[in-house]
């Protein structure tokens, strides 16, 4: 597959020190459904709308199918947008806004017609082609707004935070409902979020970006389960960060010094023996060990804390040194059938050595 | 008496207090237009109670009143130019003020705010001593001029307010969608401004046909409506003059309902 869009060190400064977007690179192929995630103010709705062409790059070049769009204005670029509030024009119908971009392409008017009862019939909405906006629910007007922008048959499709406006459940529902869509449409999907549990279930990749550049970007499991940095550690899932130092190394199992005793880890890239390092776990890949039970690594400490959140308990651990881990269990039955662990009482915290992180230096969020 | 809740009754109390004054204040507000209507049907000449008979004599000799007719005429001439004049640089002017930053964007928005605040006098004497230096013959157009002037305010206020409350995204949406600048203005932004530019014309319509200071400094021979029943007063009030108030009540309610319809938002 060729890429579609393909983004050459592309910089958005507002002044030497305001820096939006600092050098991104970025290829996305032909079909593709990429999430770039971050906190915002990270530069990603910047990215995002320069290749809309709402805003110019101060550096670099932007290929829309091997042609430089660099400096096209968003009219002329075969690229649609969802804008995050929908931005349905008020004064026409739901029809109305969906055939607009198919007008301005001068499309025939029989034509129109049957391209908007098709792009509304895909998202379930032609019954409300008469409809105005305004009469709509939040997840409906979203719908439109989708059928609007894939009317036009795009080269890609820009989503900027689609579903940030929506309810918890129907912002779920929503996700997989989109992903059902680009399956379906074949469109190459380029999306904004800040909302890490939105990336790992829609995207065939994540970008992670941070301050301006991108920190890493990979399949969502990749992401999930091979950290580069504490940071993307800590934007996507829950992470567990404990200062730590290299006490031997050897081909790949490692043993770190972390206070509270030592750890062993199976490293993604070598570390030089004496190297500050920072250790990180998730609290649903460690586990409380039992009384008498017995495994590779362990960390003791005492009960501080236990959060109850439906799907299971999260346990809070101090350690010796004072350190705190978290400790997820799922409850697989009702909690007043299950052991529940007491606060104060002393426990053991287990966590498989290829279930732990190692990041170079002592860089922990 | 004894045996009633307190807070009931104080409550009732309040009420109809309420309601009493807001009776009061909407007799203020339109007993007179009911007197000056009603003796413009009275058969009397004298302005006395109890009213003698009905008649339509009044409205007849308004309407064999040339004078007046031409003063009527000439308002509508001089409330239409400067309504039209105001939008022509007004709407363009609120645009400029929305889209694009320049310096000075805030003193700008002053100035043309200016004219409102300024009392019709200043600006009349001031627009007066302007003509005459650079030779203008007073007429009519000087009036629209004037006008035109001091109500530029109220287009570009009504109107700036309205784009500011415009999401940004859908003229984006519109470029996204394959429009050019015009086109999406035409398409989307006029259609959404629409309402605020009918109201704004509306309103200097109404204000520029019943304006006097500017008026009275800055017309020649020509006299407006307002004007000339400003000069007949001097001789007295006169049951013409109470139909031709009536009249311009009938034509303000008319275009009232004129407004409500053209400016209702059909987005509801």
């Amino acid at each position: 597959m060729a890429a579609i869009i393909e983004l050459e060190n592309i910089s958005k400064h507002y002044s030497p020190t305001i820096i939006g977007v600092d050098k991104v690179s970025l290829a996305v192929e032909d079909g593709e459904f990429v999430t770039l995630l971050g906190p915002s103010g990270c530069g990603k709705s910047t990215l995002l709308r320069m290749i809309g062409g709402f805003e110019e790059p101060t550096a670099g070049t932007i290929r829309l199918a091997d042609k430089d769009v660099t400096w096209d204005p968003p009219y002329k670029r075969e690229v649609n947008m969802v804008f995050q509030d929908y931005a349905l024009f008020p004064h026409m119908t739901v029809g109305q806004n969906v055939a607009y971009g198919l007008k301005t392409m001068k499309v025939a008017k029989s034509e129109i017609a049957t391209h908007v009862r098709d792009a509304l019939t895909l998202v379930g909405l032609y019954d409300k082609v008469d409809q105005r906006p305004q009469q709509l629910s939040g997840g409906q007007r979203q719908r439109i707004a989708l059928a609007r922008a894939i009317v036009r048959k795009p080269k890609v499709l820009l989503l900027d935070e689609p579903l940030s406006a929506l309810d918890a459940k129907l912002r779920e529902q929503m996700q997989l409902e989109l992903k059902h869509l680009h399956e379906k449409v074949g469109i190459t999907f380029i999306m904004v979020t800040h909302d890490q549990g939105e990336a790992l279930v829609m995207s065939d990749r994540v970008v992670v970006m941070e301050k301006g550049r991108i920190a890493q970007q990979g399949k969502p499991q990749d992401l999930y389960d091979h950290p580069a940095s504490p940071y993307v550690a800590n934007f996507i899932g829950t992470t567990n960060f404990l200062p730590g130092q290299m006490a031997a190394t050897g081909a790949g199992l490692v043993s770190i010094e972390i206070g509270a005793g030592t750890i062993s880890a199976l490293p993604d890239v070598a570390l030089p023996k004496g190297g500050v390092v920072t250790v990180g776990f998730r609290p649903e890949k460690a586990r409380l060990l039992a009384e008498g039970e017995t495994a590779e690594n362990i960390l003791e400490g005492k009960i501080a804390e236990v959060i109850y959140y439906g799907l299971g308990l999260r346990v809070a651990v101090e350690l010796a040194n004072g350190e705190r881990v978290s400790v997820d269990s799922l409850l697989p039955d009702r909690l007043a059938r299950s052991a529940v662990p007491v606060v104060g009482a002393p426990a053991r915290v287990a966590v498989e050595p290829h279930n732990v992180f190692v990041f170079e230096g002592s860089v922990a969020p | 008496m004894a045996n009633r809740n307190p807070n009931l009754l104080s409550r009732y109390g309040a009420d109809t207090a309420f309601m009493t004054f807001v009776a009061a204040l909407m007799a203020f507000l339109y007993v007179p237009i009911w007197v000056l209507i009603a003796f413009s049907f009275n058969s009397s000449r004298s302005l006395t109670w109890p009213l003698s008979g009905f008649t339509f004599e009044w409205y007849e000799k308004l309407w064999n009143n040339g004078d007046l007719l031409t003063a009527i005429g000439n308002s509508f001439y001089v409330a239409s130019g400067a309504t039209v004049l105001t939008l022509i640089v007004g709407v363009p002017a609120a645009l400029a003020l929305h889209k694009f930053h320049f310096p000075g964007k805030v003193i700008f928005r002053r100035m043309i705010l200016l004219p409102i605040t300024l009392p019709g006098i200043v600006t009349g004497i001031s627009m007066l001593n302007m003509f005459r230096l650079f030779g203008f013959q007073l007429s009519l157009e000087t009036v629209i001029l004037g006008h035109a002037t001091a109500l530029l305010g109220v287009v570009v206020t009504q109107v700036f307010a309205r784009l500011q409350r415009l999401p940004k995204s859908l003229e984006e949406a519109a470029f996204d969608l394959g429009a050019g600048p015009w086109r999406s203005f035409i398409d989307i932004t006029l259609p959404n401004i629409r309402s605020a530019i009918i109201g704004a014309g509306l309103l200097s319509f109404v204000l520029s046909f019943d304006e006097i200071p500017v008026t009275f400094f800055l017309t020649g021979r020509d006299n407006t409506l307002p004007m000339y029943i400003y000069s007949t007063l001097r001789r007295g009030v006169t049951p013409e003059i109470n139909a031709v108030g009536s009249i311009i009540v009938l034509m303000s309610l008319v275009l009232i309902i004129v407004s409500v319809i053209a400016t209702r938002d059909r987005n509801k």
